[in-house]
């Protein structure tokens, strides 16, 4: 029954999201891209910060290189090839940088992740030659798709890379490196213990993690035509999908995808409203989530149970929910 | 001669790295939180000092006390009614609310201060020290105000030596560094303690802030970079200890110097980072080793 229903609301939501493109604005299918885009980074996230349990602030980086190889493949190459340069390049630079930093844990990691962003953009700056330093770099546009076309374009292809890492998480998931990842969440010295090569299993996750934020990047680059330092390696861009993933739920498939859907729709209401002082909201936003319900929405199905036990259980309900407690 | 001129320039900078490293030391040794605002409180600081010496002509230094005292305000208030409660959360959830009230505080201050660079022009300038004509064949000149930004950045630093070795809220401090419940135990009160802590943090950046007005641009876009020093400066120490700080910042400035000069100053940020990240490989105690108490 649950499982009918499940497979129900997934095929609305299919023929929903293939219908958007065709019976609305151009507006709301550049929000559904950003939304498709905030999936993909709070999913990839998911897999270091959630399902290993390690702090990353790391997004930002990979957001970054992913633009930047692609855009420089893209001079010289097709788009697809130019989206592949730029999740390959995401996942070299965890691969390489991964096993010394997933060497640290806690404050100590999350210091480390957080400074990558900060130098790859300075070094990026530097490297005027490849990159066009603090100038940017403009993408070549293509000439043969209409304005509407280019819109549905990246539309469906930020869409499936949304599927994609969601699907990519399911199977790392239900792989052996899901249950070594789960077990590092629980207890790191532990899983050693029971003969889990943690160093290995983390940066795994750390690649893997790479490369879904590495090709947002790509695509978002391709896609705008135009991205520079500051933009791409913003450091909002690795406490976004932090946020978005608290706000459905650390750890699960589903929580980091509501999560990208709700703050998509909390950040253009205060983009809309208050332009001027829109960052300010989203840090007033940010405390009061972390604040207010640390364990995300998921909490209030939680809550939402326990009433509904209390109300119609008084005799034996109130102990059940003792005990649960 | 080049390279003592060199030098001299770091330790003057390095002085000042120290003051704005030893709040943030404090504050995450003690609450054990990584407080992104930490940079934001130096920006507020300088503006503080900015506006004292532009509308009422007080002197920056003179108003550095001053600047140390509001802050101290301002973070008690933030750790009371908002830090605290998410203390006890993981790392990953006190640095995202710490990032989240740094957003607000820059929005607040790029609205109310505008982003236009300003700096603390001294009339009249205070010029600099040959030291040549001191000691002869020293060919060294020191701006006197660098010189008198860093003595009073260490002596803020050493003020706040004293004051967690001599008195009794120095010795809670350390007290609930060390073990929070036997500290409980001893009548102590943590949320007390970690208020205060990161009022003390929060005053150490505000002062830092004054005393580098005169020297430095001041712009709420430099929040970042400031907390950037604090992070490399606390790591090269070692974390939680004065002295650590004292040292981390004089040799982060040192280096910086260095590294100007022979990479050039556009790579001062990747050096340092990458300092940060080979030290919290191979030394992540600092170079001041030991988990020192103060």
């Amino acid at each position: 029954m649950r499982r009918a229903l499940l497979l129900g609301g997934l095929a609305v939501l299919a023929l929903a999201l293939a219908a958007l493109p065709f019976m609305s604005g151009n507006y709301l299918v550049r929000l559904a891209t950003i939304a498709f885009m905030y999936v993909v980074l709070a999913s990839s996230w998911n897999i270091i910060g959630g399902l290993a349990g390690y702090p990353s602030f790391a997004s930002a980086a990979f957001f970054g290189l992913g633009a930047y190889g692609s855009a420089i493949v893209r001079a010289h190459a097709a788009l697809p090839l130019a989206w592949c340069a730029g999740a390959l390049t995401a996942s070299l630079f965890a691969l390489l940088i991964g096993p010394a930093i997933l060497r640290l844990r806690g404050h100590y990691f999350a210091v480390a992740s957080l400074v990558l962003a900060p130098v790859l953009r300075e070094l990026v700056n530097g490297a005027t030659d490849l990159t066009g330093g603090g100038m940017g770099l403009t993408l070549p546009g293509s000439t043969a798709l209409s304005v509407d076309a280019t819109a549905r374009l990246y539309y469906a292809v930020m869409l499936a890379a949304a599927v994609g890492t969601v699907l990519f998480t399911i199977l790392i998931l239900s792989s052996r490196l899901g249950w070594a990842l789960r077990c590092i969440e629980q207890n790191e010295d532990a899983s050693t213990v029971l003969g889990v090569n943690t160093l290995t299993a983390k940066v795994a996750a750390f690649v893997a993690s790479a490369a879904p934020a590495g090709l947002a990047g790509a695509i978002y680059a391709t896609w705008i035509g135009y991205i520079d330092p500051t933009d791409v390696f913003d450091d909002l861009l690795s406490v976004k999908p932090i946020v978005m993933a608290f706000l459905g739920g650390v750890g699960t498939i589903a929580g980091p995808v509501f999560g990208a859907a709700i703050f998509v729709a909390l950040e253009e209401l205060v983009w809309r409203n208050v332009l001027n002082f829109h960052a300010g909201i989203l840090g007033i936003i940010i405390v009061c989530l972390l604040v207010f319900i640390p364990g995300g929405l998921g909490s209030f199905r939680h809550a939402a149970a326990r009433v509904r036990a209390l109300a119609s259980k008084q005799t034996n309900g109130t102990a059940r929910v003792r005990s649960a407690a | 001669m080049l390279y003592v001129q060199v030098l001299v320039n770091g330790l003057l900078l390095g002085g000042l790295y120290a003051c704005i490293a030893a709040g943030f030391s404090l504050v995450w040794g003690v609450l054990n939180v990584i407080n992104i605002l930490h940079g934001s409180f130096v920006v507020l600081g300088a503006y503080l000092a900015f506006f004292a010496y532009t509308a009422l002509g007080i002197h920056p230094y003179l108003f550095a006390p001053i600047a140390a005292l509001v802050l101290f305000g301002l973070g008690y208030a933030i750790q009371y009614t908002v830090v605290n409660r998410v203390i006890e959360a993981p790392v990953l959830v006190t640095m995202t609310a710490t990032f989240g009230l740094a957003l607000l505080l820059d929005n607040i201050m790029l609205v109310a201060f505008k982003a236009d660079f300003r700096k603390i022009n001294l009339v009249p300038p205070l010029g600099v020290v040959d030291v040549g004509k001191l000691v002869p064949g020293l060919n060294v000149v020191v701006p006197v105000d660098r010189l008198a930004s860093m003595l009073f950045a260490l002596l803020f630093v050493a003020l706040l030596y004293l004051l967690l070795r001599r008195t009794a809220v120095g010795r809670a401090i350390v007290a609930v560094r060390m073990d929070r419940y036997a500290a409980t135990l001893m009548g102590v009160d943590p949320t007390v303690i970690f208020a205060l802590t990161f009022g003390i943090g929060a005053a150490l950046a505000g002062a830092a802030g004054a005393l580098l007005s005169p020297i430095f641009p001041i712009s709420p876009l430099a929040a970042t970079s400031y907390l950037g020093k604090a992070f490399v400066t606390c790591v090269l120490g070692g974390l939680g200890s004065v002295s650590g700080v004292l040292v981390g910042g004089l040799l982060l400035g040192v280096l910086e110097s260095f590294g100007a000069i022979f990479l050039g100053p556009e790579h001062a940020l990747t050096l340092s980072f990458s300092v940060l990240i080979i030290f919290l490989l191979f030394r992540p105690s600092g170079l001041m080793g030991k988990r020192g108490f103060v």
